[in-house]
């Protein structure tokens, strides 16, 4: 077992997750299974309950204290993920239940208006399927195109195809800023540049990146960028969509209803101001306090030092598994995070999750909801190992043990 | 371990590794395809069918260890047996793999008890059902494909 090199204190994080000490099938927990979703410290569960047993109320409406409680504590949030992301304006974080949310609404609004007949929307070969299907839904409806960046075998992007792919119908670029299923990160400032040079605009799915990399929008001049509460350490069901203020503003709404109404009549409605166009109906507060609640641990731990920390791990765990005989690592990018995609040569990737599971190992096993990235190396499934900041080298070193008993099984 | 050994039975393990009847059927009178959308896996599976009796069957795909030695230990069980005994079996076998109790006709399943280690894990009962639930829809003469879910 390798002991880390740097001043992280990890046995002191692991303290803060509860469930980080839950046994399964007897085992401690080794819970590698952060890319689907992130365990929560204690400090989001607190801010869950304390807001339920001290402030819940509905936002926006009330006039009694209850409600200015709440809709501070909302609003507080908001002002949270915006310095956290560097937006120019709170205005420009709209709450939405994910990025596939945060996606589906650009592609209902900005891109039903943009997009028309012959229109081509770039996406590249490694997206998840929340960001293929609402552009393939809305290029059906609107009779456009979506074109797809290759790949090449080490999952990285082909960002020459790229560039010769942006022309004089593109209207949108949508790219992941981290793959979910290989763990490259992408070259996403060049990528935008070279989209506003033609003044495309360009989507960013931030799910996988927020949690391992410092994001900061303005810096990396994207149109939009979306995330997901869940994968960073917050609560399920909340979710983050930034967008620039003037195409904010030019978009139309994306659902009707409660609070993103100034006035309506049945002649005619008049659309709340930013950011509450885009936030029909009672929101999910709690969940937005918790998020606030979980970005705030992150710059306390500062996501400098947990992407050193999570790098080393990284660098550690490939070189344990790629020195594993019968192992293929899938994703061999030079710039990766915190994701080991790999298949045991002969065992299916079910199987291998199930033994592991029996050892106490959470990995996820399947397509990763990136069945095109599946069919391009010409697998049916891998194993996915997605690393944390609570994540240890004992921990890389009982799922090797884990891979040693998958061996023993099948031989 | 026992749940593990429970479960990847040698006999499992070995049809994973040579799986029977792995071919495809120049006489078939029905053929489905069966998807698993939870893990991806696909199989076919052909019969042919002589007077309501399986005269010979047949499966081809990929999956994982369990779905693949079901569609094999499902072939071998099945030739010979009537339509009516076929679908009988199917339902012995699906109370094997989700009820609490061993099913009253576990005898007549003979060498498919070796699945009952799947009981104890609830999401894999869909890859040991693959191979049958697709088998079904190739009696039925049905043309979609048939899923787990």
């Amino acid at each position: 077992m390798k002991v880390s090199g740097s001043s992280w204190d990890v046995e002191r994080i692991r303290k803060d997750f509860p469930i980080l000490h839950e046994e399964v099938h007897g085992k401690p927990l080794v819970y590698l299974d952060n890319a689907a979703t992130s365990q929560k410290p204690h400090v989001v569960i607190e801010a869950l309950v304390d807001y339920y047993a001290k402030r819940n109320s509905n936002v926006h409406r009330g006039l009694h204290l209850l409600s200015e409680r709440a809709t501070e504590a909302y609003e507080e949030a908001r002002a949270r993920i915006q310095r956290f992301l560097n937006a120019a304006h709170s205005r420009e974080i709209i709450f939405v239940r994910g990025t596939t949310e945060g996606i589906n609404l650009v592609a209902q609004t900005y891109g039903r208006r943009a997009v028309g007949a012959g229109d081509e929307v770039v996406i590249t070969a490694l997206e998840h399927h929340s960001n293929i299907v609402p552009w393939q839904m809305l290029c059906e409806e609107k009779h456009g195109t979506l074109r797809v960046v290759p790949i090449n075998d080490a999952g990285k992007v082909d960002v020459e195809a790229y560039e010769a792919m942006l022309g004089e119908r593109t209207r949108l670029v949508a790219i992941a800023h981290v793959s979910n299923a290989l763990g490259t990160i992408l070259p996403v400032q060049r990528m935008i540049e070279a989209a506003h040079q033609r003044d495309i605009p360009v989507l960013v799915d931030g799910a996988q990146a927020v949690p391992h990399l410092r994001v900061d929008v303005q810096a990396l001049g994207c149109d939009f960028y979306t995330f997901s509460g869940h994968k960073t350490y917050g609560p399920t069901g909340i979710g983050v969509l930034y967008g620039k203020t003037a195409l904010l503003e030019q978009m139309p709404p994306f659902h009707g209803g409660g609070d993103m109404i100034k006035s309506v009549s049945f002649e005619k409605t008049v659309y709340n101001d930013l950011p509450y166009k885009f936030e029909a109906g009672t929101p999910h507060v709690a969940g937005a306090v918790g998020l606030g609640a979980a970005l705030g641990y992150l710059e306390d731990l500062r996501l400098d030092r947990i992407a050193a920390y999570e790098h080393e791990l990284l660098v550690y765990a490939t070189d344990r598994l790629s020195a594993l005989p019968g192992v293929r690592l899938i994703g061999t990018a030079r710039d990766r995070a915190a994701v080991l995609s790999f298949v045991v040569e002969g065992v299916h990737a079910h199987d291998v999750g199930t033994i592991l599971d029996l050892e106490g190992i959470a990995v996820r096993a399947g397509h990763h909801c990136a069945m095109p990235v599946m069919t391009r190396f010409d697998i049916a499934a891998t194993t996915r190992a997605s690393l944390a900041l609570y994540n240890t080298y004992e921990e890389i070193d009982r799922l090797i043990d884990g891979l040693g008993k998958v061996r023993e099984v099948f031989g | 371990m026992s749940d593990l050994r429970e479960l990847y039975q040698q006999v499992i393990l070995d049809h994973n590794r040579k799986p029977r009847n792995f071919r495809t059927l120049t006489s078939a009178t029905g053929r489905a395809e069966g998807y698993n959308p939870l893990c991806g896996d696909r199989v076919t599976v052909e019969v042919a069918l002589e007077d309501g009796v399986i005269r010979d069957i047949g499966f081809q795909g990929s999956g994982c260890a369990i779905s693949k030695a079901s569609a094999s230990m499902m072939t071998e069980s099945l030739k010979g047996k009537t339509r009516k005994e076929a679908e009988a079996l199917f339902r012995i076998f699906h109370s094997l793999l989700t009820e609490e109790r061993p099913p009253l006709a576990e005898k007549d399943l003979g060498k498919l008890v070796v699945f009952s280690g799947v009981r104890e894990f609830p999401v894999r009962v869909k890859c040991a059902t693959l191979a049958w639930h697709t088998l079904k829809a190739a009696l039925d003469g049905r043309q979609e494909t048939a899923s787990t879910e």
